[in-house]
């Protein structure tokens, strides 16, 4: 039967974090695009080693926090000063004063769903089937390895040549990834 | 040349041994040697301790959801509460759970804010607990109100009365701060299982783990463009959830200090809730984690230290706790309303021994309450000064009951105290439970531990990626971290 899958790109696999840092500095100064790196656990320095912007999920908690607030405050005035007003011991019917607490609690569970929820859309998850998740050796990427995978896709992509590079960085298992 | 530079420089003075830090995990392990550790637990056959605290348990929650079905079935009096003790032991054990909850957010967002790295070998447990602790604490507002099937009407939503929920009351206040804790808490802890979910994924043996803990884990694949969004995520939650925490327990406080109450009304309430809540919940995370460690072999992850660090927390909580009791007494004495006086001299603090005769008066109904919290929350934490009953577990973990125990009585001496005796003496009665009372309190202890327990049996007990982020070789200008030389 013929191969019906497309290549996905090379996947080279690291020992350490100095490996993977260093690694990752190669590839960005090379000018690669479409690749990434796989860590266990988030290492340090790697967003400016592989010259990433800084993060975007503070303007969905922002948002969301906003939106929270108004809502709460709209809420309290509606239900107690407009819809159906509740006078209690001649107080006014509405004050932001007596509305924090509530439009408060809004804001911050509107907030942290929008930073769950942004933190998610911008890393597109959930997405349950990954090319790489059909390489064994990936398994130990949630464990103890650090891996680069450079996509095919990539303008700069070559086989020799990217191969290469990630040899040079370090790498001692360089594998290909078919999807 | 080389010479001739270093010869008049002083020697570089090395680390003395005082000073040097105790790793976080012990012996140098290897990265795969902390997630072979941490998922062992969730892994492989149950263990037979896990079934001995199961078992009784499960069986204590049954009589928990009983109790509620006999309140429910028959009516608020098979409870001990009255006129004029109207909230007992039901705001008691509401107010004594969600102050228990109050350690977990601490440790996963303030010490998180703090850069205290210790914290990543407590928080997911810590975490859990505070979830399981505030669904205990849920229950109790919500089975008070009698019919308990009208509980939605607390909720903003359409009713055949056209009525809307009355946003002056703290009471509301408190639906929306601790539904919100409660929702802020889920998040936040399952954010941080995403990525050991995908560890237990890749190490799934059987099919069934696999699809359930890859269904969970969402397609998380360790990526650096993810993990940037993440930490950021991360970070605005610890800072969402540090006003969150604080706001919660000053609304619970609200609740009382809100009310015209002698014993009540009080301005110091919400930072002395506050304080108590953190020293309450830090006392049931060491009640929690010291047997934990031992049974689920953490020793070398969850060390001494550790523990070490959590009695200093309690000592300092403890402390602010025991200067809130004494300045509210001083207030209550300055501010010379009588009615204040009466409730901390008269209905609190005069024991028929010392006091009562020093003041010539009755002994108060209540003084053993009082008494019980007083060492309980003041004295006992003391003893964390000596560094010798900070490293000794036994003692720590007796010590941590202690406070469980005593911070139950603070809040029954607010409620109860200042309930029984009022303005009016024609009003005044003394306040007993039932066995209902008692045994859905206890009952809670059952439906806390089960989830605790399933917790510890199905899922990472211990943050997998972020302990693996502060062991040396994490960091890549450790030469454990493959650093070569010239950095």
């Amino acid at each position: 039967m013929a191969d019906l899958t497309v290549k996905y790109g090379l996947l080279a696999e690291y020992e350490t974090t100095a490996d993977i840092l260093h690694a990752a500095a190669k590839v960005r100064d090379a000018g690669y695009r479409r690749w990434d790196v796989y860590t266990p656990f988030p290492v340090h320095g790697m967003d400016d080693a592989m010259g990433l912007k800084k993060s975007q999920v503070g303007w969905f908690t922002f948002c969301c926090g906003a939106t929270g607030l108004t809502l709460g405050y709209l809420m309290i005035w509606w239900m107690n000063a407009s819809d159906y007003a509740i006078e209690v011991g001649g107080k006014p019917l509405f004050s932001p004063i007596f509305g924090f607490p509530v439009a408060y609690e809004c804001t911050i569970l509107l907030g942290a769903f929008g930073s769950l929820g942004g933190m998610l859309l911008l890393n597109r998850l959930p997405r349950w089937y990954h090319p790489l998740f059909t390489s064994e050796r990936f398994k130990r990427v949630t464990h103890d390895k650090f891996f680069i995978a450079v996509e095919a896709s990539d303008p700069r992509f070559n086989d020799t040549e990217t191969r290469k590079l990630l040899e040079e960085a370090g790498s001692r298992h360089i594998e290909e990834v078919r999807d | 040349m080389a010479d001739t530079l270093t010869k008049d420089l002083p020697a570089i003075p090395t680390t003395p041994p005082e000073l040097v830090r105790q790793p976080l995990i012990l012996n140098r392990r290897p990265l795969g040697w902390i997630s072979d550790k941490i998922s062992e637990v969730a892994e492989g056959k149950t263990p037979k301790w896990w079934w001995a605290l199961f078992v009784p348990s499960f069986l204590i929650m049954v009589v928990c959801f009983s109790m509620v079905l006999y309140l429910m079935s028959t009516g608020v009096g098979v409870w001990g509460l009255m006129i004029p003790v109207g909230w007992a032991w039901d705001i008691t054990n509401f107010v004594f759970w969600i102050g228990i909850g109050h350690a977990g957010t601490l440790i996963s967002a303030i010490l998180f804010l703090l850069r205290q790295r210790w914290r990543t070998s407590i928080n997911r447990a810590a975490e859990a607990m505070t979830i399981f602790a505030v669904i205990c604490a849920g229950l109790f507002p919500l089975i008070h109100i009698g019919r308990i099937w009208l509980g939605w009407w607390l909720l903003p939503l359409p009713n055949a009365n056209s009525v809307w929920p009355q946003f002056r009351s703290p009471l509301l206040w408190d639906v929306f701060a601790v539904s919100t804790y409660f929702t802020v808490s889920l998040l936040f802890w399952y954010m941080g299982l995403i990525p050991d979910l995908a560890t237990m994924r890749d190490r799934a043996k059987n099919k069934i783990r696999q699809i359930l803990y890859g269904l969970f884990s969402l397609g998380w694949t360790g990526s650096n463009r993810h993990w940037s969004n993440y930490e950021k995520a991360y970070l605005l939650l610890a800072g969402l959830s540090t006003p969150l925490v604080l706001s919660v327990h000053s609304i619970v406080s609200f609740d009382f200090a809100i009310s015209q109450l002698p014993g009540w009304h009080t301005t110091i309430f919400p930072p002395y809730f506050v304080a108590g809540a953190i020293f309450s919940g830090f006392g049931m995370v060491l009640s929690l984690m010291i047997p934990m460690r031992s049974l689920c072999h953490l020793e070398e992850i969850i060390t001494v230290r550790h523990v070490e660090l959590m009695g200093k927390v309690v000592l300092a909580t403890g402390s602010i706790v025991g200067y809130a009791y004494a300045m509210e007494f001083f207030i209550a004495w300055y501010s010379g309303n009588p009615y204040e006086r009466f409730v901390f001299m008269h209905n609190r603090a005069a024991d028929p021994f010392i006091l009562g005769p020093l003041w010539g008066i009755e002994p108060a109904p209540y003084w053993w309450a009082y008494w019980t919290m007083i060492s309980c929350n003041v004295v006992c934490p003391q003893l964390f000064w000596f560094k010798k009953v900070r490293t000794n577990l036994l003692f720590v973990f007796i010590i941590s009951i202690f406070v469980n125990i005593g911070m139950w009585f603070e809040r029954f001496v607010i409620i109860v105290t200042s309930l029984h005796r009022d303005y009016m003496p024609s009003n005044w009665a003394y306040f007993s439970p039932t066995w209902v009372d008692i045994w859905q309190f206890i009952g809670t202890f059952g439906l806390f531990l089960t989830c605790f327990l399933l917790f510890m049996r199905f899922l990472p007990a211990i943050a997998i990626s972020e302990v693996k982020g502060v062991v040396p070789q994490a960091d890549p200008h450790h030469p454990l971290g493959g650093a070569k030389g010239g950095h």
